[in-house]
């Protein structure tokens, strides 16, 4: 595992030292298993929504995390948060286990981590006034006065594009996209250096979506912000992500450069969900579309590979072995299969 | 699939809107949802009905089938023919027995919330062909008598065959002993196949889908696209799919309608739709969709807002968010403008003028 986690740094050849020690968040071996109980409460079995989870995350980047639902990507988000503390591995952010620390130890870093739900808007307060909204974490989290910190909230409100006087509205006076620019405001009040997006732009229209994905990648400029980005939305990550990891039921299949994991997909789970986006003004295709069945039940995993079951390559041995994340063409890659050259299969 | 299938259906008209306008009560006034829309669907055809939230797709579908909330709604004007019959006109008990769930079924955007969770599958599928199998005869006892009434022994062995047909072709995997089970017991991929059979079950000519991939994942979403789309050509029964997904669209349309606050746009066969869209909103639209290719830099964001409905601006409704417009178009709705086969929009300045060959 730890000869694959250094690649995992050091994507496309850079050095791999460099790459480690310049992570910003680092994730090693990050396991989460809830347990699932009966009625009387005695435990009958585990989920493992998260198992052997490692990658790095380097000084403003954006790091997509796609995969299905189930597949453990807001569990990921949340252990970062320290929601679910980590069952076992190290999360290390600004160089720092922070895995299991107290929230008395949490608070010192806090502030450089911030979380963006799916609706930021959604968080406000309705009966405070945006002012008193912003000027909120500032008062938790520094020591600044009063008009340092007005300065502040009126440098940030203007980063995301509302004028002042819109300090003095509450919630209920704005739009849902104005609250949306509020709620990140309030989040980069206390200037994070990296930001998680779960599923910011799900059920908005796609109009609205190409505004708040616009406003994203200005203040990521602006404020020198690293992304985590969580979607289901795949044409999305593709136009937002430097680098991308790929989950299946709790585990990382793949991860690299989002470019040549869109061109060039290896693991055969992204190849059939890069297949499943549709292609407008090409072909349709659900003509060629070939991977059958459904994700199997995560309290029942199969044996070895996680997608055997379902996996158009799959071999005997992938019943057998668990595959680590090792290096394919300049990528991690979870498989016993690809690039071995013994991939004959029909459907590719 | 060949090009050949992506042509329009030469076959007749099954349904027909006309102008139709509702209006919604609420506290603040009355909400125009539907503002004179037409809207065509040809026998075996699948129309796709697009545009963003609170554009009227919902309650454009739930006017054809008859269920727009009664305390709410109303119906201002305008007529729905199916088949030559018009709905709106007819006793509301004669389509209740003759028409909704037999002619016209329902696939829901969410399987779960249609399935009643204490019974078994295979009970609530009795139930529906008790009263909508093909073989069932028209009239619907109301009341008491409805509530104790059987299941007709004679067509019992066949109606159970033609369910068990449907679902091994909806590939329910062992189908006698899947239908006993409970619906929390299936996934969301296997919950919508089950709608997917039982809208096919009355054997219908129109089927109304209401955003029924939404809530599934791209993979799943893909597998109940082909199927969908393989089984309705296959018995040559019309859909009318709304979605705001235009990728969805563009996988099992053969034909896309774009509304925008209550009015329809545009209409063209899917891949005209993509390629050559005459309407400035169509084409903002398209503009805003992430692809391959594009950079943030190049996707647009449209300006300005959807408007209110309760107060919304005259003419064509998109005119204030419109680089094109002009001062005839808030006075005036732009009258249908046909382009080519199966390809109308309703713009005073299309970004295209009529062929002329």
């Amino acid at each position: 595992m730890t000869a694959s986690l250094t690649q995992c740094g050091g994507a496309a050849g850079t050095p791999v030292d460099a790459a480690r020690s310049a992570a910003l968040l680092e994730v090693r071996d990050l396991r989460q298993h809830f347990p699932v109980r009966d009625v009387w409460g005695r435990r009958t079995g585990w989920v493992r929504a998260l198992d052997e989870v490692s990658f790095a995350v380097r000084p403003g980047e954006t790091l997509g995390i796609v995969g299905e639902s189930g597949c453990g990507k807001s569990t990921l988000a949340k252990s970062l948060m320290g929601i679910h503390p980590a069952m076992g591995g190290e999360i290390r952010f600004e160089g720092r286990d922070v895995s299991r620390l107290s929230s008395s130890e949490r608070r010192a870093f806090a502030p450089r981590l911030q979380y963006v739900y799916q609706d930021p808007g959604a968080s406000l307060d309705p009966r405070w006034k945006v002012r008193r909204s912003l000027h909120e974490p500032l008062v938790i989290h520094t020591q600044l006065d009063r008009p340092a910190r007005e300065e502040r909230v009126q440098r940030i409100l203007q980063a995301v594009g509302l004028p002042k006087t819109h300090l003095d509205l509450y919630p209920h006076e704005l739009s849902g996209g104005q609250q949306r620019r509020v709620g990140l405001a309030r989040i980069l009040t206390l200037q994070p250096t990296m930001v998680i997006l779960d599923e910011p732009t799900s059920g908005l229209d796609v109009s609205v979506q190409a505004t708040v994905l616009k406003l994203f990648a200005s203040l990521q400029r602006e404020f020198s912000l690293t992304y985590m980005f969580i979607s289901h939305d795949l044409s999305v990550v593709r136009m937002m992500c430097d680098r991308l990891g790929v989950m299946y039921l709790g585990r990382i299949v793949e991860i690299g450069d989002t470019r040549s994991v869109f061109e060039r997909p290896q693991h055969p789970y992204t190849r059939s969900l890069l297949a499943a986006i549709p292609q407008i003004g090409g072909a349709r295709i659900t003509d060629s579309f070939a991977l059958e069945g459904e994700p199997p039940d995560p309290q029942d995993l199969p044996s070895g590979c996680r997608f055997r079951t379902r996996c158009p390559l799959a071999r005997e041995r992938c019943a057998q072995v668990d595959p680590a994340l090792r290096e394919v063409d300049a990528r991690l890659v979870a498989c016993e299969v690809v690039g071995t050259g013994d991939e004959s299969c029909p459907e590719y | 699939m060949s090009e050949a299938v992506r042509e329009l259906p030469s076959g007749e008209t099954l349904l027909a809107v006309r102008d139709l306008r509702v209006s919604f009560a609420t506290e603040q006034g009355r909400a125009r949802v539907l503002d004179g829309v037409n809207f065509d669907i040809g026998r075996g055809e699948v129309v796709g009905l697009v545009g963003e939230s609170g554009c009227g797709k919902t309650t454009l579908a739930r006017a054809i089938l008859g269920v727009l909330p009664a305390n709410a709604a109303r119906i201002d004007a305008g007529s729905i023919l199916f088949r030559g019959e018009p709905l709106l006109t007819l006793a509301p008990e004669f389509v209740a027995d003759t028409i909704r769930g037999r002619r016209i079924t329902f696939i829901p955007q969410d399987p779960f919330a249609s399935f009643n969770p204490l019974f078994r599958v295979a009970g609530q599928i009795d139930e529906l062909m008790k009263w909508k199998s093909p073989r069932a005869e028209a009239g619907r006892r109301r009341g008491l008598s409805a509530l104790f009434a059987g299941y007709p022994r004679a067509r019992r062995a066949t109606d159970r065959a033609s369910v068990l047909a449907l679902l091994r072709k909806v590939q329910i995997p062992q189908p006698e002993t899947a239908i006993a089970k409970l619906p929390h017991e299936f996934s969301g991929g296997q919950r919508q196949r089950l709608m997917i059979a039982m809208s096919l079950l009355p054997d219908p000519d129109l089927i109304i889908a209401d955003e029924p991939t939404t809530a599934l994942d791209v993979t799943i979403q893909a597998q109940i696209l082909k199927l969908l789309r393989a089984l309705v050509k296959e018995r040559g029964i019309s859909v009318l799919f709304t979605t705001h997904d235009m990728g969805t669209a563009h996988e099992i349309c053969d034909r896309i309608t774009v509304m925008y606050a209550g009015q329809e746009m545009e209409t063209a066969p899917t891949c005209e739709f993509f390629a050559r869209p005459a309407h400035p909103y169509t084409a903002k639209l398209l503009e805003s969709l992430p692809r391959p290719g594009r950079d943030l830099r190049n996707i647009q964001e449209i300006g300005g807002e959807i408007p209110a409905l309760i107060d919304p601006p005259g003419g064509c409704r998109f005119h204030p968010r419109c680089d094109r417009a002009s001062a005839l178009c808030a006075r005036e709705r732009p009258p249908p403008r046909t382009l080519g086969p199966g390809h109308a929009v309703r713009c005073h300045h299309p970004l295209f003028a009529p062929d002329r060959q």
